[in-house]
């Protein structure tokens, strides 16, 4: 019996946080959330270097649990980059394009089927799409692909408005491929895993805060309604840390009820994910709402996670679909 | 991550399971006292093998293991699930005997451990007063030492006793010291409670349960104590309230009724008609989230404990978690439940006399999801822990003197 992370993973986790930290001081973030780019080359080379684009590959050793454990931590320091769609790719054996995806000279963007919206499209080499009704394609950068750059409202993954040719690129699994709905599972996986880093940061802002300002002669933390309020975004985040590392295990482990349990958690974390930064800025009061504070960085990000492959609603529907009732 | 336990505890599993099948259960036509004594020899061989009251020394009646919190899981696993009787529960087993274990005389031990685990002695907990709940610091029933000091004499209220009509004894805080500061004054006494100066009343509760199997008040009335049943040093009763059961308290089985509980909900929608129903539907994934999030963490708790790492701060949140769950359900019951909730449920509480009930019965769960935000640390001491001993928030100064 083994569920709490091992001492590897955790180093891991901190190799990731630690090389992030310095990739994206909250000054490197405003500059990046006021320029045009939707990519940063230097910092998505050093996570590459430390080899998170390979995780999904079919030799790593590694699974789903360690990839959502990276996302996890990106989600913590609002970092820039298609993370996701990189692992994805190289999960669904890269098209040809393994190595290079792997050690992340190629980059791919994630297009949920259906979606015109597509974060970090414009640095993209490939598009993997995925579909659970039409299959899973890989479509490279270029003929048959048209981006249309907006005005994002996520500034740490700008999206674009994408079209795709319906016969553009090539198929990797079809509808019934069962690649194709483990695919689309693992995504929602890691988009939970995302979202608990991001709420778990928030939270962890919240209580600093709450410590150190002071009002009426003493640290608001001290107040009750406060630290009552504090103590639910940290009831709300932390027990829900298993059910991404469940999903993640189940995934791992093929599981019969690994779909469902990714449905689950991407739909509790996002909610997780957008209360706990709204509770944030509540709990900072003035602060929080400015733009200079960047606590709207993790409220953006929560917005996106939530919308992003599917709604909870949606995620919960199937969920309820999946277990017969 | 991986949930199996393991060869060696599935092997120790094979073992618990033979031994099962050849003492349990009884023979049918057992009844009454037969059937009573015939559990008693039961947990007596139980305890020979090892499988009950690990953590206590053989001399007073227990198996003396060593810590295993994985043998220890299979151990309820296998039991519950031939609906085997594990040790004696209630206050005795949870509270007494680790008090005494850690802070007991050697008279004391030899006087109460056995006699608890056995079953003969069933224990109150004399801690809440009407007028001390949350500040339980603030206790004011009296103690005081009779003219040849042999003796305590204890007279005022206790309240919230559970199993207060079968307890035999209670163990209790009361103030000694009524001149020291607040958390000095106090000491930890045992009692008899068969003597003429104990009287004991039933409390009728807002499910309506009433008799013999809810909670009671207690009337202290120069009731006496000897003053070697006093536990600890005097004065320091506070103290020694603060111990604990430390060992293999970690289980995985505490989620189990949560779940068991998601399950019949789940049941009642379809019994209802409304489990087509989306917002139905939506709600109930939403209150699994919870559920599962619950379950999985006291995974986490339990796998950490077996490799004696520390858990971090979850294990302060799963009774809030717990709390705010059985609300979720209860709104989401009395909304499925309709005007089946004009209906008061046979047997309130779910104790009494019952007949045939139908979707009335979650009026029990309804009401009795309140008694958990107020029971065993309410909800408000719980939001105070997980801020103070979880994210380091500073102290409320009211409270800065409790430890």
């Amino acid at each position: 019996m083994h569920f709490h992370l091992t001492e590897e993973q955790t180093a891991i986790q901190d190799a990731v946080r630690g090389t992030l930290a310095d990739c994206w001081p909250i000054e490197r973030i405003h500059a990046f959330a006021d320029g045009e780019a939707d990519f940063d080359r230097e910092s998505w080379d050093a996570l590459m270097a430390l080899g998170l684009g390979g995780i999904l590959a079919p030799d790593s050793g590694m699974g789903l649990l360690d990839a959502a454990l990276a996302c996890e931590v990106a989600g913590e320091a609002a970092a820039a980059g298609p993370l996701i769609g990189q692992m994805l790719a190289v999960a669904a054996g890269g098209g040809g394009h393994l190595d290079a995806l792997a050690n992340g000279d190629k980059v791919a963007a994630l297009v949920h089927g259906g979606s015109t919206y597509v974060p970090c499209a414009r640095a993209a080499d490939v598009f993997l799409i995925v579909d659970r009704d039409a299959g899973i394609r890989l479509v490279p950068a270029g003929d048959g692909v048209a981006i249309e750059t907006v005005k994002a409202a996520d500034r740490t993954r700008p999206v674009s408005k994408v079209a795709i040719a319906e016969d553009a690129g090539e198929r990797l699994f079809g509808p019934d491929d069962a690649m194709t709905a483990r695919l689309a599972d693992a995504a929602l996986v890691l988009v939970a895993a995302d979202a608990l880093g991001g709420a778990r940061k928030v939270t962890d802002m919240s209580v600093a805060y709450a410590r150190e300002r002071e009002q009426f002669g003493q640290p608001i933390g001290r107040f009750q309604g406060l630290k009552h309020q504090l103590a639910h975004m940290a009831l709300d985040v932390e027990p829900a840390r298993a059910l991404v590392w469940y999903a993640a295990y189940a995934w791992d482990a093929g599981l019969p009820d690994a779909p469902r349990a990714a449905a689950l958690a991407k739909a509790h974390l996002c909610d997780v994910y957008v209360r706990a930064t709204r509770a944030a800025v509540a709990a900072h009061g003035g602060i929080g709402y400015t733009w200079e504070y960047g606590l709207h960085y993790w409220f953006r990000r929560a917005m996106f996670d939530r919308a992003w492959l599917g709604s909870p609603a949606e995620h919960r529907a199937r969920a309820a679909d999946l277990a017969g009732w | 991550m991986d949930l199996s336990y393991g060869e060696a505890a599935e092997a120790f599993r094979a073992e618990v399971r033979a031994f099962l099948s050849s003492h349990w259960p009884p023979p049918s036509d057992l009844r009454g006292a037969d059937l009573k004594a015939f559990v008693r020899a039961f947990r007596g061989l139980a305890t020979e093998r090892g499988y009950l009251y690990r953590a206590i020394q053989k001399r007073y009646g227990g198996s003396e293991q060593p810590v295993d919190v994985i043998r220890a899981q299979v151990i309820r696993e296998e039991f519950s699930r031939v609906r085997a009787p594990m040790e004696v529960g209630g206050n005795g087993m949870n509270m007494t005997v680790p008090t005494l274990l850690e802070k007991g005389t050697d008279e004391q031990k030899e006087l109460f451990i056995r006699k608890t685990l056995e079953g003969d002695y069933i224990w109150g907990q004399g801690y809440s007063e009407p007028g001390a709940g949350s500040d339980l610091a603030s206790v004011r029933t009296k103690g005081e030492l009779s003219a040849d000091g042999s003796k305590w004499i204890i007279n005022g209220q206790k309240i919230w006793t559970s199993q207060g009509m079968q307890a035999t004894h209670m163990f209790m805080l009361v103030r000694t010291e009524p001149d020291a500061p607040k958390h000095d004054g106090i000491t930890y006494l045992l009692i008899d409670l068969d003597q003429p100066g104990v009287t004991r009343r039933p409390i009728r509760q807002m499910t309506g349960e009433e008799g013999d199997h809810t909670f009671c008040e207690f009337f202290f009335d120069n009731a006496e104590t000897p003053v070697s049943w006093q536990v600890g040093t005097r004065g320091q009763g506070w103290y020694v309230s603060r111990t604990t059961l430390k060992h293999e308290r970690a289980s995985i089985g505490g989620a189990d009724g949560l779940g068991r509980q998601f399950a019949k909900l789940v049941e009642l929608a379809k019994e209802v008609g409304r489990i087509d129903d989306p917002l139905v539907r939506d709600r109930l994934v939403q209150i699994e989230g919870f559920v599962l999030a619950h379950r999985y963490s006291s995974y986490r708790i339990f796998s950490c404990a077996a490799a004696g790492e520390d858990p971090g701060t979850v294990p302060l949140m799963m009774k809030l978690l717990l709390t705010e769950i059985g609300h979720e359900m209860a709104l989401l019951a009395q909304e499925l439940i309709g005007e089946h909730g004009f209906i008061e449920p046979a047997g309130a509480g779910g104790r009494g006399h019952r007949g045939p009930r139908g979707p009335e019965k979650w009026l029990d769960q309804i009401m009795g999801s309140l008694g958990n935000s107020i029971a065993g640390g309410a909800s408000n001491i719980q939001r105070n822990i997980i801020g103070e001993r979880g994210l380091g928030l500073p102290r409320d100064l009211a409270m800065s003197g409790e430890r």
